[in-house]
């Protein structure tokens, strides 16, 4: 399958594990990426707080471009926030043809146009796991299923919620998917309170202890629950999670440690990848211990 | 008539036992409310299960509780559809979130969320002697706050508000979607006074945590977290205000970043997040200096896990179509009214042949 591919920008910068990861993945699981390497920042919710419409310019042209990929199935990208953050500018661009129109005119110096396509579509890896390449699929292509492994889902907000805008209505179950996946990598889903809670990493800036007082408690929680790691299909939330643990330790008062992996990840270790491919070695908790039970299967 | 299970958590602090959760079965239809189905529990099997409710057509806002975990008023959600998400097929009924509970279903309004709306000050004040008649306004210069208008005051979003979780001191969705409701309001003669309070206030504007509970919870479709983005718009680019929260900084330094670069350096964006949007002011504010000293180790270690490499810590990627996001960036942001398109007030359904854009109701 080939696809417009946008990486967002934290996966190419603070969390370039994330990029490695989806890279080595996308032809195991038969996809061809093309990468968007023109599209602009998301805007992650804070140019829209600045200015919607340019927000919605800025995203049209991401989908303008995505969309002058030839013979690709549609866009995928590797963060939840870009997800929502581009959702809500396509729930607008969508709405409104004379909106459209005048968004429009902004690209027009350099020939570019958004549709609003009835077939074109933008999905986050997870969605696109599901709802394009099938669990079946997925399942037939585990060479390593990670039995044992107890994994604690975390979405991210900006793939959950509003579901109207995110399209619920037509996949009422984007909310299980993160289970659903671990389930055929072969691992098993953790349940506990905080999967489909925030991280709190949009405010990290402006209130550092609200922010860091989520991403521990969710943290807590997963190992209460007895989670071996996290998954997150979102970088944002693994900067929370992952860069900001020992940081976040302080707030809720106990020690933490517990990995964070990126969906790719999780992924590629199903798909028999090696850990250094995967740049597991590039987290600031460390995965030793998943990569220990990983590599005891492999052996057994 | 089908059976349905409500799973219902109770408590009576006057009979000094603990919280216990307690299982009715009731015989409705399916598109009957789930109030329907506790008070016919409350009729038939215990007369002392408490919930307050009035007008059971989702107006006044009283019979706000949490069924399967989401906050719902009772009378607006079907059992039928309960049951559908029910765990275990019970549908669970607890009492809101983030509010102490006085008797099991009811909990203290008073406490929580009724004080943080008198905290946002939820009455016009307009300058001057009073007109002889009515205050004329605009019919437009209303629309925008229609939104806010609609709020009945259910608690939902104070219940469902995943900062107010971890800060109870947060004003919260409600009370900030009121002070927009005011902020918004051309007879207002405060706008300024309110923002400055509302961005300095380090539990205000910038305590919000852009997680959308609120809009995903609202029955009457007030998102909230809209109005708390709206509040810091009017704050940052039409009054300049730089709280001492770094949600100016923050919000500016993200915007020059991308129409100087497109693409977002994180390296960057805390320095000049602590120093209003300006990476020298960072370094000369000692405020800024503090936040950044505290950042240091989160850096370092970014730096020794391979994480971050020094390349990307210090220089920055830029798009190779950058003239492009600079052209568009002077483009829209050369026009004096800035255009929101909001679709609580334009509707998106089949606008496709009409096109029914609306200038948003916000003077530039």
């Amino acid at each position: 399958m080939k696809l417009a591919y946008w990486p967002g920008c934290v996966s190419r910068g603070f969390t370039p594990e994330l990029h490695g990861a989806m890279a080595a993945v996308a032809p195991k699981l038969g996809l061809e990426l093309v990468e968007l390497d023109r599209a602009n920042c998301c805007g992650a919710g804070f140019i829209s707080e600045h200015n919607q419409e340019l927000a919605d310019t800025l995203n049209a042209r991401t989908f303008a471009l995505a969309q002058g990929v030839d013979g690709a199935a549609g866009m995928v990208n590797i963060c939840s926030t870009c997800q929502g953050a581009q959702s809500e500018c396509q729930e607008r661009l969508d709405a409104d043809a004379a909106y459209r129109a005048h968004i429009n005119e902004h690209l027009e110096p350099e020939g570019l146009e958004y549709e609003r396509g009835g077939a074109w579509w933008n999905k986050n890896l997870l969605w696109l796991l599901v709802e394009e390449i099938g669990l079946d699929a997925l399942r037939e292509r585990v060479v390593r299923p990670l039995e044992g492994l107890r994994v604690g889902p975390f979405y991210g907000c900006y793939i959950v919620r509003p579901t109207r805008r995110l399209g619920y209505e037509l996949y009422p179950d984007r909310d299980k998917y993160l289970e659903w996946v671990i389930e055929a990598c072969g691992a098993a889903p953790v349940k506990y309170a905080g999967s489909h809670k925030c991280c709190g990493f949009p405010i990290v800036t402006t209130n550092r202890e609200t922010s860091l007082r989520q991403a521990g408690r969710h943290m807590a929680d997963a190992l209460d629950a007895g989670a071996d790691c996290v998954v997150t299909p979102c970088p944002l939330c693994h900067l929370n999670l992952d860069l900001q643990q020992p940081e976040s330790q302080a707030f809720v008062e106990r020690d933490l440690g517990i990995p964070v992996l990126h969906l790719p990840q999780l992924i590629g270790l199903a798909l028999g990848l090696d850990f250094k491919e995967l740049g597991l070695h590039r987290h600031v908790v460390k995965t030793d211990e998943v990569q220990a039970k990983v590599a005891a299967l492999a052996a057994a | 008539m089908p059976d349905y299970s409500l799973k219902i958590r109770r408590y009576n602090p006057e009979s000094g036992q603990p919280a216990y959760w307690q299982q009715f079965e009731v015989d409705l239809p399916a598109e009957r409310s789930v109030l329907d189905g506790i008070l016919r529990a409350k009729y038939d099997q215990d007369g002392s299960l408490s919930i307050r409710c009035s007008c059971q057509a989702a107006i006044c806002g009283s019979c706000g509780v949490r069924i399967n975990g989401m906050s719902r008023l009772a009378c607006n959600t079907k059992l039928g559809e309960a049951a559908e998400d029910a765990p275990n097929g019970a549908i669970v009924v607890e009492p809101m979130g983030n509010m102490p509970v006085l008797k099991d279903l009811i909990v203290d309004m008073d406490a929580v969320h009724w004080k943080k709306v008198q905290r946002v000050v939820p009455w016009l004040l307009p300058e001057g002697d009073p007109p002889d008649r009515e205050y004329i306004v605009e019919p437009e210069s209303m629309i925008d706050i229609t939104q806010s208008m609609a709020c009945i005051h259910c608690g939902a979003c104070v219940s469902a508000c995943l900062s107010m979780e971890v800060d109870p001191e947060f004003i919260g969705p409600a009370a900030l979607a009121k002070a927009y409701r005011f902020v918004g309001d051309p007879r207002d003669a405060f706008t300024e006074d309110r923002l400055l309070d509302l961005a300095e206030d380090p539990h205000g504007i910038y305590d919000c945590t852009h997680c959308f509970a609120c809009i995903e919870v609202c029955p009457k479709d007030v998102a909230p977290m809209n109005q708390i983005m709206r509040l810091r718009r009017r704050a940052t680019s039409d009054y300049g205000i730089k709280d001492g929260n770094n949600g100016y900084g923050h919000e500016k330094a993200f915007s020059d970043l991308i129409e100087k670069y497109g693409l977002l350096s994180e390296a960057q964006l805390l320095p000049k997040s602590y120093g209003d949007g300006s990476l020298i002011r960072a370094q000369v504010k000692p405020a800024a200096l503090k936040e950044l000293t505290a950042k240091l180790p989160t850096v370092i270690r970014g730096l020794r896990s391979g994480k971050v490499s020094p390349k990307t810590a210090l220089i920055h990627r830029k798009l190779k179509d950058q003239d492009q996001i600079r052209r568009m960036y002077k483009e829209v942001e050369s026009h004096e009214d800035r255009l929101e398109l909001n679709l609580y007030i334009v509707g998106d359904s089949d606008a496709e042949e009409e096109g029914t854009m609306a200038e948003g109701g916000q003077e530039g």
